[in-house]
């Protein structure tokens, strides 16, 4: 954190650790600006596009993994018989455990061709094919924390519900749901929190263009992506685009940061004790 | 009005069944949508699965898995990734390992619960879900960066790497070994206290053992972990193209993931070296994979255990 700090400063200060000069920027033009051109012979570092970028991506891959994260802890939780949730379980965990760069390697070689083929449309690499993978990598996280949550529901609400003639179906959504919905909220954080902060799938299959964009079959370079691919090309701790870097990476931190945060205050503050909470 | 009392009542009853027989069909409905929900999931694992092995199948042979790279890395076999796959992941596993122990073990046994284990609780969680890139820029500020630039000077290398990793792992690692841990039952630290041994000799021969398959299980998903890592080693590990077998833990390797990633973007002509992409993914997810089920049937083992 010191370090992200110390790197990022110069950004907005203007003056490295060697005391020299170059061109810094405001911290509300770094955020705002609508630009983002590091290498151009006047260049501007307005991260907004980026960050639009980031937001997109996860907003999309959020509407397909939490309806399917929390039905599939629904499922495993509620409905799923001993023997099937024996095979079901750990198959929810080898997804959550293959490596992101075979995620947007697949993405890449697989589904990119496939779209193109489909939709008929300029990049197979875009915003709805990174947030599609993204989604596949954020619902073991959601699934496995919803369904913590699900069992934790005492069993005594349950058969209350279903003692006054409700069926199964009616006590998950009127009873089961609400009363675990903190850990609901939880899981639903941690999973987004996870796809903002993904690199190598959107590295590999947003597309990478820094601009802000206007149709799901847009190109986009979220913030990860941007500094996975420049930092390469800036030299070390002498110009000013590798202080832009490490800021974005500090943005970063702090939005993955309040997300946790968030996660852990509602944790602590609806923690299920038993059913005499409620 | 000529019904009887009798024919409202059967009539009610009709209206029941009725209802009934909706709720019924709504909850069918539902429930197979939430079977569905999981056929996506699965069908997502086996189809990324499935497209590995049959088009990554084919070009792996002994000389893919033992050759060195040839032409830029355009060609040829992988065995240096393979290697220094090894050496991260191996390398981050014993540096984070002992620390994260040591760290569950005074969390758990010796830490006196209030604000400042809450802090610090935080900040491991917090920890745990920082994004890869940023600790890769935090291991490259740090472990990589010349020493007047304010980093150890290490360079990029197999050190700065497995540092780098090591960080990344260490939360995973606090959080299993403390859930094994607390799943060792008090009676048995009472018992050994009961019997005159320190508390010291409690942990060490008493707790820590009757811990170990979980704290072991939790290792295993962490070098899985850092075996497909990515964005952390970029900055500090890994070279994309170095046909030789690192001499010292200061040189530079290449990694499997990161042989994947250069290869799929690279400019020339990716098209081209589509099968040699194929094998190396495949390598890893089994690599990755058959780690992660030997934990899974390794806690479902001890889950049983634990239950008699």
């Amino acid at each position: 954190m010191y370090f992200l700090v110390t790197e990022a400063l110069p950004t907005f200060t203007g003056f490295d650790a060697m005391g020299e000069h170059h061109s810094g920027v405001s911290f509300i033009d770094f955020i705002f600006g609508d630009r983002w051109m590091p290498v151009s012979e006047n260049p501007r570092w307005g991260i907004l596009p980026l960050i639009m970028g980031s937001v997109w991506v996860t907003l999309i891959s959020s509407a397909i993994a939490i309806p399917l994260g929390i039905m599939t802890a629904v499922y495993l939780a509620e409905i799923a018989p001993p023997k099937v949730r024996e095979i079901v379980k750990p198959m929810v965990e080898l997804l959550a455990s293959l490596p992101s760069v075979v995620i947007g390697f697949f993405g890449l070689a697989v589904v990119a061709p496939i779209m193109l083929e489909i939709f008929n449309i300029r990049f197979g690499v875009n915003m709805l094919n990174a947030s599609i993978m993204l989604a596949f990598m954020a619902v073991p996280t959601i699934t496995s924390i919803a369904e913590d949550a699900i069992h934790s529901v005492p069993d005594e609400l349950k058969e209350g519900s279903l003692a006054l003639g409700a069926t199964h179906f009616e006590t998950i959504r009127r009873v089961i749901l609400p009363a675990s919905l903190s850990g609901l909220s939880t899981a639903v954080i941690l999973g987004m929190s996870r796809s903002i902060g993904e690199t190598m799938v959107v590295l590999m299959v947003a597309g990478g263009a820094p601009r802000i964009p206007q149709t799901i079959f847009d190109p986009v370079r979220p913030m990860p992506a941007s500094i996975a691919a420049e930092m390469g090309e800036t030299s070390f701790g002498l110009e000013m685009h590798y202080f832009a870097l490490f800021a974005i990476a500090m943005v970063l931190f702090l939005i993955t940061f309040m997300f946790n945060l968030l996660a852990d205050h509602i944790a602590h503050k609806y923690k299920q004790v038993g059913s005499a909470t409620l | 009005m000529s019904e009887t009392v009798s024919e409202v009542a059967q009539m009610q009853r009709n209206g029941d069944e009725g209802r009934l027989a909706r709720r019924r069909i709504t909850q069918h409905f539902w429930f197979n949508l939430f079977r569905f929900a999981v056929l996506i999931n699965g069908l997502a694992l086996f189809i990324i699965v499935g497209y590995m092995v049959y088009y990554g199948l084919p070009a792996i042979s002994w000389d893919f898995l033992t050759g060195m790279p040839t032409e830029g890395g355009l060609a040829g076999g992988i065995f240096p990734c393979i290697v220094g796959t090894f050496y991260l992941s191996i390398g981050s596993m014993a540096l984070a390992l002992p620390l994260g122990v040591a760290a569950a073990i005074y969390l758990h046994e010796y830490a006196k619960p209030g604000l400042a284990m809450r802090l610090i609780r935080l900040a491991i969680n917090n920890l745990a879900g920082v994004p890869s890139v940023v600790f890769g820029l935090f291991g490259m500020a740090f472990f990589v960066a010349a020493r007047d630039l304010g980093g150890l000077g290490l360079g990029v290398s197999i050190a700065a790497g497995a540092m780098t990793l090591a960080v990344l792992i260490l939360p995973v690692i606090i959080g299993t070994s403390e859930e094994a841990l607390r799943s060792v039952p008090d009676t048995f630290r009472e018992a050994s206290l009961g019997l005159g041994a320190t508390k010291w000799q409690t942990i060490f021969k008493v707790v820590l053992p009757a811990a170990l398959p979980g704290v072991l299980t939790g290792s295993i998903l962490s070098i899985s972990r850092a075996a497909g890592e990515t964005a952390a080693i970029m900055f500090t590990a890994a070279a994309s193209y170095n046909p030789r077998l690192p001499a010292s833990i200061f040189n530079e390797v290449m990694a499997l993931p990161y042989q994947i990633y250069s290869l799929s973007v690279s400019s020339t002509d990716p098209e081209a070296t589509l099968p040699l992409q194929y094998g190396t993914s495949l390598v890893l997810i089994t690599l990755v994979l058959g780690m992660n089920l030997v934990a899974i049937v390794l806690r479902s083992k001890l889950r049983k255990r634990l239950v008699r």
